[in-house]
């Protein structure tokens, strides 16, 4: 019930932010259409509703995750325009394997999409039962699994656990 | 050294491309009494060449899943199109062409890795 | 002033654009033209509809591109992540310069 609501509240906002200027027909129409949205697709994307009441973990969300991500994104961009525009072309590809101690599946979403937007590495494949990634490496520093694991996902894996565990 | 050669003749020309639209003045196909029309008609142009690009990996690529990769990030690269054209034809209806194609490009790029991957739809 | 930061944006989006189609042509294989394509292409874009929205102000067509913003920024990783499984699965190979795949043999042991 409560994950229907939250849903609601969702489909609402999306809902005005889509036609803007809100007048009393827009409204109505958006309140019935979120109405049938939140009651026939229920359950299927909020899982744990009780997640979103505390304050710390949005607190945790904007001030230490998204500054975070938004610098590690503006540095891939300058990495990738040097390495693409260099005469030579200093790449040095590979797939190594990391490990994950993260066990739930919105925070395994949001480490697998900050990989791929942080410098040099892009997720492959996710295998769930042994907390294992498949990363696509750019310019790869070490073959083997635990000296990967430091690098690349370390930077995330703190603040994730704090946020969705 | 073969490489070099190479690296310097697509330097000259590209270089040269961009500085032809940067320098000379294009005809604009817009309304040329809106603010900021100079900066929006060659940004216009910057983004034709970078679809070109995209064009070339379309044509040329080896496997379907570089002909995949390039249709993507040609979608994305329209909802660019559509945010220029928003400002500089004052049109405010042109961002909603952006959402829906980013939505339907999202569904598009997952159908066709569905299919390269060689199982059914209904996974 | 808040017009001239807003077409500031709009340059450094495009730049990013440019430099991505670069890397989707000269690039090996497809798993590094997935990568340069995707990172810089979307915050290029990002950077394009934010400096739609500084310049447009706070009306609907502003609104719009922010929620055009976080739709990219959830869709875009995703639909990557799912052509880089799908051409690994369909047996492309990667580039002879690359020099270690324990996907590949992971998925042999599995075999």
């Amino acid at each position: 019930m409560k994950s229907r609501i939250i849903l609601f509240v969702l489909a609402f906002l999306a809902w005005c932010f889509l036609n803007w200027v809100p007048d009393w027909q827009h409204l109505t129409t958006g309140f019935f259409v979120a109405f049938f949205v939140a009651l026939i697709t229920g359950d299927l994307f909020v899982t744990r509703p009780l997640l979103l009441k505390h304050p710390y973990r949005w607190w945790c969300f904007i001030v230490c995750y998204l500054p975070r991500f938004l610098w590690e994104c503006i540095k891939a961009n300058i990495d990738v325009a040097y390495r693409v525009a260099h005469p030579k072309l200093p790449i040095n590809p590979g797939i190594v394997k990391v490990k994950t101690s993260l066990k739930t599946d919105t925070g395994l979403t949001f480490l697998a999409n900050s990989i791929t937007l942080t410098p040099g590495t892009m997720s492959v494949d996710i295998d769930r039962d042994n907390g294992v990634l498949y990363i696509h490496w750019i310019n790869v520093k070490d073959k083997e699994t635990e000296a990967a694991t430091k690098i690349i996902v370390e930077r995330f894996e703190k603040i994730l656990a704090k946020i969705f565990e | 050294m073969k490489k070099i050669i190479r690296w310097s003749i697509g330097a000259v020309l590209l270089v040269t491309i961009i500085t032809l639209i940067i320098v000379r003045p294009f005809p604009f196909l817009f309304y040329p009494d809106l603010p900021y029309i100079g900066f929006l008609g060659r940004a216009i142009y910057v983004l034709i060449l970078a679809c070109a690009l995209c064009l070339y990996r379309i044509f040329r690529g080896p496997t379907g899943a570089d002909r995949i990769v390039a249709i993507d990030i040609f979608g994305i690269m329209i909802i660019g199109f559509c945010a220029v054209l928003t400002i500089s034809t004052n049109r405010s209806w042109y961002i909603d062409i952006g959402i829906a194609w980013a939505l339907q490009s999202f569904i598009g790029t997952l159908a066709l890795s569905k299919y390269l991957e060689g199982r059914g739809f209904d996974e | 002033m808040i017009d001239i930061i807003g077409l500031i944006f709009i340059c450094i989006g495009l730049a990013f654009d440019f430099f991505g189609c670069l890397g989707l042509v000269r690039l090996p294989d497809v798993y590094n033209r997935l990568q340069a394509a995707t990172k810089s292409v979307t915050l290029g874009t990002c950077s394009i509809l934010f400096g739609t929205f500084l310049v447009v102000g706070f009306t609907a067509a502003g609104l719009k591109s922010l929620m055009c913003i976080v739709f990219l920024l959830l869709t875009a990783p995703v639909a990557a992540h799912a052509v880089a499984r799908g051409a690994h699965r369909a047996g492309v190979k990667l580039a002879k310069e690359s020099i270690v795949d324990r996907y590949a043999e992971d998925k042999e042991g599995e075999i």
